[in-house]
């Protein structure tokens, strides 16, 4: 993820699936414009993330330093722009962690994306990474997530959980887990699905009363809640979830 | 309140029901009895607007509206109750919020007010005690984890909340030990046995029908009902079996 002194192609693994056309739209300096955390040892980080514009692009680049048993925690609702991205890379101190709970949705020809680089450079520091992606038209859901393992940051635990939930036909999600690792004492935990709403339970929500709508919503909730279950704040969860809520709307 | 008249219906081009006629009148319970594959759960489907299942002929009137022409969720807020032989689990919604929401849904199709939040922990406490399935299991995710036997009581738990004028139960009965058997049976008496309601309890023994008694029991064959009568029949087909009756 270093600068480029081009706009990023398709080539380029970290913009495999984005929508490159839109990135035009900025200039280099606003695309090279990383902003810088550090988190000092012990110490809690937490930051929201809420993209809702309506313009070409939203893209946030986020780099953290998380110092020796502290904690960075992330949470994102990705909904807005033509190209809606965050992109962090965190850098692990020993026995710290980074929580990371993320949405997208989007329906048109949107592109909705998160790109993680968690680097475990010390030892015993966990991560876990939990995405939701919910689309719609011709929206597209990307997570790429990769994971580097130092040699010597024996006992990293690092998980990521992806699941992805296609409303429409011509939508999609792309989840690409990518693992380096050079220690021998890690677990390293990655689940990949898409689905679509499960038509039985639709059909046993009508049978009590609720409407296609109201069914739809109750699940698509559900189904996005454990992106922030890991969130100590119950109220934040629920606005989190409105947020999200609110992108899929009447669109359907 | 419920006739259906001439029914043929059809999944995936399969013909399933084949000129079905019934008649419940309110304050009436009837037992649907019939063998494996005979279009029982085919006939409540059909019943509740089940996507994919196609009716091709006949009609069914429901208080005097044509029920074919309602969405699955305006039966519901119609009246029209449908209980599951086998419940759907969903995950991540717990039945406390999905049975309020569900409620406060058919009463504004209804126009009438929402219940409350307090109202609804109410209301949903004495239909779980008159179950005897514990607060607990509301709490949770709608039927994730449940036994055979407590999704069937949770179905029954539903049934009281919604309160419907017409109860469609699909082999409710199934799956439950003798205890709750009789609990279930005791729980659709006080739900449902009232001058203005009426119940089709499809069965495949006869043994609810002790607990619930039908005013009259039909054998459901090769998607036809083929005989009608009185409580004694379900005896007769218990002793005999549906070759002999339904022949
Ligand atoms: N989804 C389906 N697709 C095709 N055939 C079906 C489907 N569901 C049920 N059937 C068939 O319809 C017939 C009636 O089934 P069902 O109504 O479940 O019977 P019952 O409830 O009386 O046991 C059976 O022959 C069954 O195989
Ligand atoms: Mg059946």
């Amino acid at each position: 993820m270093a600068d480029t002194a081009n706009y990023p192609t398709r080539k380029a693994e970290e913009w495999r699936y984005s929508d490159v056309d839109a990135l035009q739209t900025l200039d280099l300096a606003a695309i090279n414009d990383w902003r810088s955390v550090t988190v000092a040892a012990g110490e809690t980080y937490r930051e929201f993330f809420h993209l809702d514009k309506t313009d070409d692009v939203e893209l946030h680049r986020l780099r953290v330093q998380v110092g020796d048993g502290a904690r960075c925690e992330l949470f994102a609702v990705n909904a807005g722009s033509q190209l809606g991205r965050v992109e962090v890379e965190v850098t692990l101190g020993k026995g710290a962690h980074f929580e990371f709970g993320g949405v997208t949705l989007g329906g048109e020809q949107t592109t909705r994306e998160f790109v993680t680089r968690t680097i475990h450079a010390e030892p015993e520091a966990t991560s876990n990474q939990t995405i939701r992606a919910v689309h719609w038209g011709r929206g597209v859901g990307n997570f790429l997530g990769r994971i580097d393992v130092a040699r010597h940051a024996q006992k990293t635990d690092a998980a990521q959980d992806f699941k992805g939930l296609l409303l429409e036909r011509g939508a999609a999600a792309n989840a690409v887990p990518q693992l380096e690792i050079f220690a021998d004492d890690v677990k390293c935990a990655h689940g990949a699905t898409v689905g679509q709403l499960d038509e039985q339970a639709r059909f046993y929500m009508a049978a009590r009363g609720l409407s296609p709508e109201e069914s739809r919503k109750l699940l698509v909730r559900a189904f996005l809640a454990d992106a922030f279950a890991a969130l100590d704040d119950e109220d934040k969860q629920g606005e989190l979830l409105d947020q999200a809520l609110s992108a899929v709307g009447e669109k359907l | 309140m419920l006739k259906i008249e001439n029914l043929h219906a059809e999944i995936d081009g399969k013909k399933i029901l084949n000129g079905l006629s019934l008649e419940v009148n309110a304050g009436e319970i009837h037992a649907i009895m019939g063998p494996n594959g005979a279009g029982k759960s085919t006939l409540a489907y059909v019943l509740g607007g089940r996507p994919g299942y196609e009716v091709t002929e006949g009609s069914v009137t429901f208080d005097g509206q044509d029920l074919l022409d309602l969405a699955p969720h305006e039966r519901a807020s119609a009246g029209m109750f449908l209980g599951f032989q086998y419940p759907v689990e969903i995950p991540g919604v717990s039945n406390v919020q999905f049975l309020r929401e569900a409620l406060n849904s058919q009463r504004k199709y209804r126009g009438e007010e929402p219940l409350s939040g307090g109202e609804f922990l109410k209301l949903a406490k004495e239909k779980a005690g008159l179950l005897k399935l514990d607060m607990e299991m509301l709490k949770r995710n709608v039927n994730v984890g449940f036994s055979g036997g407590e999704k069937k009581r949770a179905e029954m738990v539903q049934m009281g909340i919604l309160d419907p004028q017409f109860a469609v139960l699909d082999e409710t009965d199934s799956g439950l030990d003798i205890d709750a058997l009789r609990t279930v049976g005791e729980g659709i008496n006080s739900i449902m046995r009232t001058p203005e309601k009426s119940v089709l309890l499809i069965t495949h023994y006869q043994r609810l029908l002790d607990y619930v008694k039908p005013d009259k029991v039909h054998v459901l064959a090769k998607g036809r009902i083929v005989t009608s009568g009185g409580p004694e029949l379900a005896l007769q087909l218990e002793n005999e079996g549906y070759e002999t009756v339904a022949a």
